[in-house]
Order: structure tokens, then sequence, then C-alpha cells
């Protein structure tokens, strides 16, 4: 009991928050707004118009507010994490009644000041919410069948939602970084291992679910020049604006692929794209040397924190990051089938910068507070 | 609350659990970084290429087309400027309501309308649509009034083709139109060059000569967005304009053919007797080839292939007509060379003949009484032709008149739809019709009738051959830049003469010899006996202007312009017993059954320089249809004889 009390007892003072933060980490996200904002700018043809507009002043909004919540202590995040992941649920619910239907799908709520698209939110919500149940199980309650059955509902809920969307590319990094923290939590290799297994076997009935333009997608992964101005369209124009980048890239604003408008969703997905053609193979991979950073330290940072609510939600989200970015550059490399999904912070859009930042500053809080146990 | 082991097994497994997914981070990263490598520095190149695939677009101008131009550089077909109106599909952006307002403006009947629709369908979104090749000023004026009201619309000004002269080179030039797709597979310069509403040579020498007049594109580079707009141009290619072409034909003579020929069916041809340059050449009836430019109309088009003197033929070249008694002086020469008669021989002409059972006529019927060659020659005599053909048998005849240029094509491959008549044998007939050769058949071939078929050009050949002293010639209708000059031609047809002389007889096989080092001109020897080409060209003289001859009406006396000339008038139909009784006069006749007028010359006769051949379709006799035609001819030919040479490069 005394140890306990000991770390409720150890308040920080503000000077001593300040030394805390992680300058590395900090840096590396503020890069990648900067990069960002430059890309954003390319991608409105040189001009700062709608885009790039908005995509900074989001920046200039979240990022201070980033810097200013991982002053909040981690058991605020740690207290704070089921209600979180119980309102992104309702919003995700609400979502799906009364949201904003766009392009054939129905995953937006209109705030007047952002349309918020509560699937983002969910991919830090499932996270935090996955690692306060961890935090607070038993070791030997893990595995039982109540344990499991719990992080199986907690995770298929949002799941099924963001899936009837339909938006499968959120709601496979919404799966992924849940699958993540249930694995790191130790549940049994095995129980893995079974669902894996039964995941191929149920796999034809799942895709005779999937919607016709999903099929699609896959088919057109598989070969993309079968319909070249059809399906196969992105995929293409994709891998030939990234490789006709070359080792040191067309120039800034010089990407005709981008730029002559060949490219699709340049400003969301395909981002990466527009960087790589560019910047060429130098860009990329500093671009990718900037992601690892960042993933790097938040992992350290959960490697250093005493809690174990901190240490998952760090691992969980360090992992996450991975996916995100791994998944959107193998897709838009045509080394996965095209499924909507944002590069952090690159990528235009409100509500999956929010998350990141919000993310962020829970990893923020963490090292900050890396000492600090939870009860 | 919590055990410290149970957190403590709980780090552990987490932190062991995070080395494992910390491995895999890495190897999943070194895959996206080799894919990055393969794609941006292995396969650069491939993608590079796409790329500018992607973003660059060609687009390809009209090339220029070549002109002609006559033997003095007067253009024949020429380039005019036109106004036309071009759309650009993809860069309109209501391409129906455009194409509606376009046909109020320009009055486009529905079938025009329908056509341009289904063209633009038949075509890529970026390539130009020629809504009209051909816009009057008043259309041109009015569609800039409207212009702001017809986005994407451009009215341009463009070059097309245009015949100054129209109907006067309809058959020599031909005329182009657009090219077909058929076209466009066949020739490789066409498919190079092709962009839609290209118009190329469908007949004539536009054709012939299409790869060296059609010139090549210019080309404009452009950089395009995805959806094609262009958005600035890179590079701008001038086309070269394709080559000038010049004829050796003299529009001063051709216009007197067509002149001459006006209402009739026929067909003139001048040549010279050295050098072969066709001074005219002219088929009619003709037509204005301009009015294919831009699309004949239908009503045109029926009126000219419907008209029964078939103004589609170039009759010049491929109309073959019985030669008629204009083969005369061959089956004489034919006669003389192999000495089957001497000049002195002569028959005795009643007005028929009768011959293994059959009756064989000749043209007058109260005969001619005793004739010799030349008298026969010079009146045209049939009866004694008869006989000496008879004689001379038809293959030594073939042989001749092989010789002298007919039974083959003159100008070879310039035109593909020459014709190359037919001189017959023995073992023609044999091989063709599967029959034995009959004497009658011997005999009407000794007075051009029978299977005997030559076009108007052969006859001109033949007849310069034999003015020229009985050398070969080689005819041509373009003037080139190593031509042979008239002394280098007379240089080696004197040699030709001088060796023959040495060598005695049978020198057209020596000169052949002497001259094998110029591979292809050799202007060889003709004849066996100097001597035969100059009583066959005295008899012709005779015919001409001597009294009683066939063409004595048609004489001119003035030296500088005097001609020698066989006339000829051949049978179309048997001429039945019946017909003999009633003897009607030319337009008695349905016209389809009258008698061929033709006529065969050369002059001056002193230094002859010029042959011609006249062929009127129907015309009755040559005596009184062609030879007079002659008579106009020599005088402007042989008055502008000193311009020409004047012209000589």
């Amino acid at each position: 009991m005394l140890h306990i009390h000991n770390s409720f007892n150890a308040q920080l003072s503000f000077f001593q928050k300040i030394r805390r933060i992680d300058y590395i980490l900090l840096f590396c996200i503020l890069l990648l707004g900067v990069i960002s904002s430059f890309s954003m700018y390319s991608t409105d043809g040189g001009n700062i118009l709608f885009h790039s507009k908005s995509h900074i002043s989001k920046f200039l909004i979240f990022f201070p507010l980033m810097i200013i919540f991982s002053f909040f202590s981690i058991k605020f995040w740690h207290f704070v994490s089921y209600i979180f992941y119980v309102i992104v649920l309702l919003s995700l619910i609400w979502a799906s009644i009364y949201g904003i239907k766009a392009s054939g799908s129905q995953r937006w709520i209109n705030l007047y000041f952002i349309n918020l698209q509560p699937s983002e939110l969910m991919k830090i919500a499932i996270i935090a919410c996955l690692a306060k149940y961890y935090h607070r199980i038993q070791m030997d309650k893990i595995n039982s069948f109540q344990g499991i059955l719990i992080a199986v509902v907690i995770l298929i809920l949002p799941i099924m939602l963001v899936v009837s969307q339909p938006d499968l590319g959120t709601s496979i990094l919404i799966a992924l970084s849940g699958l993540v923290v249930v694995w790191l939590a130790g549940i049994n290799i095995q129980y893995f291992l079974y669902s894996f297994l039964s995941l191929l076997v149920s796999l034809p009935f799942v895709i005779s679910f999937l919607k016709p333009y999903q099929k699609l997608r896959v088919l057109t992964f598989i070969d993309p020049d079968k319909d070249p101005l059809g399906a196969g369209y992105q995929i293409i124009q994709s891998k030939i604006a990234v490789g006709s980048g070359g080792f040191s890239g067309k120039g800034f604003l010089k990407g005709t692929q981008s730029y002559l408008e060949f490219l699709p969703e340049k400003h969301t997905d395909f981002i990466f794209t527009l960087f790589a053609e560019e910047h060429g193979f130098i860009g990329a991979v500093f671009l990718l040397l900037i992601y690892i950073t960042i993933i790097y330290r938040v992992l350290k940072i959960g490697f250093i924190s005493r809690s174990y609510f901190a240490k998952l939600f760090c691992y969980g989200y360090g992992s996450a990051i991975f996916f995100y970015v791994t998944v959107n550059m193998s897709m838009v490399l045509g080394m996965l089938p095209i499924v909507g999904s944002p590069l952090p912070i690159m990528s235009y859009g409100g509500s999956s910068m929010l998350a990141t930042m919000i993310g962020f500053s829970i990893v923020m809080s963490a090292k900050i507070n890396h000492k600090q146990l939870i009860a | 609350m919590f055990g410290q082991d149970f957190t403590g097994r709980k780090l552990q497994i987490i932190n062991r659990r995070m080395f494992i997914i910390g491995a895999a981070k890495l190897v999943i990263f070194t895959g996206i970084i080799s894919r990055l490598f393969s794609l941006q520095i292995t396969e650069n190149k491939k993608y590079l290429t796409l790329s500018d695939k992607n973003r660059l677009r060609e687009w390809r101008l009209p090339p220029i087309r070549g002109e002609f131009l006559d033997y003095f550089g007067n253009t024949i077909a020429g380039n005019l400027k036109v106004y036309q109106l071009h759309v650009i599909p993809e860069q309109v952006e209501d391409f129906k309501y455009l194409m509606l307002r376009l046909k109020e403006i320009l009055k486009l009947t529905n079938s025009e309308f329908n056509k341009l629709i289904k063209k633009k369908n038949s075509q890529k979104s970026w390539e130009t649509l020629v809504v009209s090749e051909n816009l009057s000023w008043e259309q041109f004026a009015k569609l800039n009034y409207f212009l702001h009201d017809l986005v994407g619309a451009k009215p341009v000004l463009s070059v097309s083709r245009d015949y100054p002269f129209k109907e006067h080179y309809t058959h020599v030039l031909g005329y182009v139109s657009e090219a077909s797709q058929k076209d466009i597979l066949n020739n490789e310069a066409i498919k190079k060059n092709h962009v839609p509403g290209l118009k190329i040579g469908k007949t004539g020498l536009e054709k012939s000569y299409e790869n060296d007049l059609i010139g090549t594109n210019g080309i404009q580079r452009y950089e395009v967005n995805a959806y094609g707009k262009r958005i600035n141009q890179i590079d701008h290619q001038e086309g070269l304009k394709g080559k000038t072409i010049k004829l050796t034909l003299d529009t001063e003579v051709q216009k007197l053919c067509t002149k001459l020929l006006r209402d009739v069916a026929g067909s003139i041809s001048v040549m010279d007797i050295y050098t072969g340059e066709i001074v005219a050449m002219h088929s009619s009836p003709s037509f204005d080839p301009n009015l294919f430019l831009f699309g004949i109309s239908q009503d045109d088009w029926q009126m000219i292939r419907n008209n029964p003197l078939k103004p589609l033929v170039n009759k010049t070249i491929a109309g073959q007509y019985s030669p008629g008694s204009t083969i005369k002086p061959i089956v004489a020469l034919s006669a003389l060379e192999n000495d089957v008669v001497s000049p002195e021989f002569k028959v005795n002409c009643t007005g028929k003949t009768e011959m293994y059972g059959q009756t064989y006529h000749c043209w007058k019927k109260k005969g001619h009484g005793v004739v010799n060659l030349r008298d026969a020659m010079k009146q045209s005599c049939d009866t004694y032709f008869y006989e000496i053909a008879r004689k001379l048998g038809v293959d030594r005849l073939q042989e001749t008149a092989f010789k002298f240029g007919l039974g083959e094509k003159v100008l070879d491959k310039t035109y593909s739809n020459e014709k190359k008549g037919l001189i017959p044998s023995t073992q023609w007939k044999k091989d063709k019709l599967g029959k034995g050769w009959v004497i009658g058949e011997t005999l009407i071939t000794g007075i051009g009738q029978g299977y005997m078929q030559t076009t108007p050009l052969q006859l001109c050949l033949m007849t310069a051959q034999l003015a020229n002293g009985g050398y070969k010639i080689y005819p041509k209708i373009t003037v080139n830049e190593n031509d042979d000059t008239l002394e280098d031609i007379k240089y080696m047809i004197k040699k030709n003469e001088q060796y023959a002389k040495e060598k005695g007889d049978n020198p057209s096989e020596t000169v052949e010899q002497l001259f094998s080092f110029i591979k292809e001109k050799k202007h060889q020897i003709l004849y066996r006996n100097p001597e035969n080409i100059k009583f066959v060209l005295n008899a012709m003289f005779a015919s001409t202007n001597e009294i009683r001859g066939t063409s004595y009406s048609s004489r001119i006396k003035n030296p500088k312009y005097q001609f020698a000339g066989k006339t000829g008038t051949s049978q179309v139909k048997r001429i039945t017993e019946k017909d003999r009784e009633l003897d009607l006069k030319t337009i008695e006749i349905p016209y389809d059954e009258r008698d061929h007028a033709l006529y065969i010359a050369f002059g001056p006769y002193k230094n002859p320089r010029y042959a011609l051949s006249i062929v009127v379709e129907h015309g009755g006799s040559g005596s009184s249809t062609a030879a007079p035609m002659a008579k106009k001819l020599f005088k402007l030919i042989i008055d502008r004889h000193e311009l020409r040479e004047k012209n000589k490069n």
C-alpha cells in the first residue's frame, strides 16, 4: 500500500513537467506537420487554397493543444479511458443514424466547426480502453473465458459499426490496434492461432458479405492492369508517380502526376505518393525515418513507463502508428489492396489529426509522468 | 490491491511480446524500403516513361501537300488557303449544344450533321473534328460573330488542294479526297502522316506520287492533365512540305486538247519524239476535280458516273481501241523489214477481194485500181494491206508492233490503271482462246481490226518512234534532274546509227552490246534497214500532203508546220452486207455503232520533233474528224516549240 501512496504523492512541478517532455518526439511531430503543410501546398498546385489552409490551421490548433493536454496527469487519461471509449462508441451509433452521407458511406457527424469522423477517434479510444481494461484485470483472468469475452466485445462493437458505414480501411486499423493490445496483454498465443484459422475458414463467407466495390478493390489489387482506367487506375497511377520520382524526385511542386491530376485522392490517402514523386527515394526514406523515430520514441516511453496502463497504451499506440504508416504505404506502393487509410499527420483530415494528437498527448503525458503508478 | 507478482508477470509478458512485435516491425519497414527502392531506382526508367506517356500528348498537324507544276512552272495542282471550322470534342463542355448551334449557323443538312456525329464517335476525343473544310466567307464571318456562344469551336485558316485548271488536267493528275481506312493500311507514308481529314491522292499522279507529295506532319507537343486538357505547349515541330513535281505537259496545248474534244469522247496525246516528254495528254470528257475536295455532292457524282461518255475513264491510257488504218505504217514497215514485199509490189484493188471463200472489202467501194505500197499507204487501201498481211503473217507483224511499243504499258508504273492493249499472234490465240489461228484473222489484223487493241498513248509512242528514225524512246510525264538532254539523246542515236552501219546486218542486237554499259537507256535501233523507215515516213507524208491522200484536206503547206500522218477509222461493229447497201452517213447511224476516228501524225515533216495521236470515239472517219484536229494542234505545238526549248532549265 505504501509505495502506491508514494507515487500518488509524487506531484511534479510545472517546470519539472516541461523538462520531462520528449523533445525528440515533439520535434518529429512538428517536422511532420511542416512537411505535411508543404505537401498540402503542393497538392493545391503551388497555391494556398482550401486544403492547405485547412490543414495548416488544424495543425496549428491541434499541435499546441496536444502539448497542453500532455500536462494532464496519466491518471487523468486512465480515468477517462472508458468514458472516452463509450462516448466515441455512442458517436459511431449516432453517425450511423444521423451522420452525413458522402461518397456512398455515412461516417461523419456535423459539429459545425468540424465534420467529426468518430471512427478515427475510435482508433485511439480502443487502445486506451483496452489498456485500462488490462491494467485493471488480474493476470490469471486475462485468459479466462470472461476476460476474453469482454475484450472481444470491446473490439467487436466498434468494428462492426465502422464496417457497416462502410469503411473497411478504418475498421481494419481499429481491429489491428485493438488486437495488438490484446496480444501484448498476454492472451494465449493459441487463441490467436485458432481465431486466425477460423478467419481463414470463414474468409469465403466474409467475402460474400463484402460490398461489390470492396470485392473489386481486392480483385484489382491482385491484377491492377486488368482494368487500367477503372478500378486499377489508382494503383497504377500511384506506382507510376512513385516510380517516376526516381532517386531524388522531380522536385518540389514539380510532381507531374499530381500536378496534372493523374493521382487520385492526393490530399488524403495518396499524400505519400505525391511526396515520393516530388522528393524521390531520398525523401521517401527520410519521411519513413521520421515515422520510425516517432514509433521508436513512443515505444521507448512505454518501456520506461512504470504504470501498466501507460506502458500498454504506448506499446499499443506505437504499434498502431506502425500499422497506419505501413498499411498506407503498402497500399500506395501496390503491396496491399486500396483500403482507405490516412497517413498520420501527413494526410488531410481533421478527425485523423485530432485522434493522432490525442494519442500523442497521452504518450507525452506518460513520458512526463513515467514514474507514476496508477492504482 | 494487485499483487506485485501479477504485475511483474504482466510486465514480463508485455515486454517480451513487444520485442517480438518490434522485430516484426523492422522486417516490414525493410520491406517497404526495398519496395521503394525497386520502384524508384530499379524500375525508375519504366515509370518515368509511363509518366511522360501520361502527361505528354502530341497533336499532329496536317502535312502540306507538294504541288504539281506544268513545264513552264505554272501551278496546276496547288494549295489554296481555306477557312475551316475545327472542334476538339474533349475541350467542349456541351458538345451536343455546340453541334446543334453549328448546325443552325452553317445550315448543315441532317445527313451532314449525322455524318459529323458518326465521325466524332469514330475518333479519339482529343483528335480534331473537322466540322467544315471549306467555309464560305459569309459562314466564316457569321461564325466569328457568334463565337462567344460557341465554346470549343475554332475557325482556322488551313490549306486545301486546288486545281486551278479544273478539267484540263483531271485524268493526268487525278484528284485527292479524304483517306479511307484502306488507304491508311496500304500505304506506310499515309499511315505515318495521317491526321483526321487528311486528303490523299485517289487516282492519277496524285496517287502514284503520293509518297513524294505527302510531306510530313508538323507536331505540337503539349503537357496535358488527366482530363486531356492542354496545360502548356512543350515543343513545336514544323512539318516539311511535300515535294513539288514538275510535269512535261504544256498547259496551252492541254487547253487546246480540251477544246478540240469538247462534247465528244476521246483522247489526244502529244509527245516529244526524242525525249519522250509527253507534251499533252487529255481524255475527254473530263470533269472538275475540285468537286471531290470537300466531298462531292450526290447529284454531281451521279452525273459524272452515269455519263455515257465515261468521264471517269482515262482513255489515253486505259481506253483500248482497234487501231484501224493507223496500224498500216507498222504493217508496211514489217513487210519491208522482213523482205516480204518491195515498195514496187503492186495490187489491183477492185473494192473487194475474195480469199478462202470470204469477201474482204476495201473502204472504197469502187476500189483504188492498181496501187503500189506508197499509194496504198497514202490512200489507205485495205485490199493492198490484206495482201501484204497475208504474205507477212501475224507473228512477224506482232514482232514489229512490239518493237514500236504496242502491246505493253507506255508509262509502266506511273498509272495503276494503264492498259496493255493486245497484239495478237498465233501462239497467243492458241494460249488464250485455245483455237488455231485463221488466215482471215491475219487479213483483218493487217488493217488494224480483229483482236488488235491499242491505247492512244501507245499509238503516239509508235508514231514518235517511227518519226525519230526508228529509235527507242522512253516516254515520261515528269521532269527529273538527271534526265538526258536532247543533245545526249541525239548523240546516242547517232552513235547507234554509225555502229549499225559499220556492223551491217541485224544491228539491233549489236547495239545492245555496245551500249550495255548504259543499263536502262539505250535508244536502241528498232529497224533493220533505215531506208524502210524513211519509206514509211514518206508514205505518211503523201497521205497528208499529196492529192488523194486521206488527210489531204487537213494539210498545212507552210513547211514550218507541215506534218505527216495516217488516218484510221476503226469499226466498232461488224459491217453487214445490208449496212453496205445502205451506206449511211455517220450521223444516221446510232452513236454506239459509229466508227472510231483515229489519227496519228508527226511534224514538222522536214525536221520532226513531235508526234501525236488522236482518238475520237464514234467520231466517224479519221480523215473527217480526227485529222483536222491535228492541224490545229501542230500550229500551236510548233509555235510553242521555241518557248519550250528556252524553258529548258
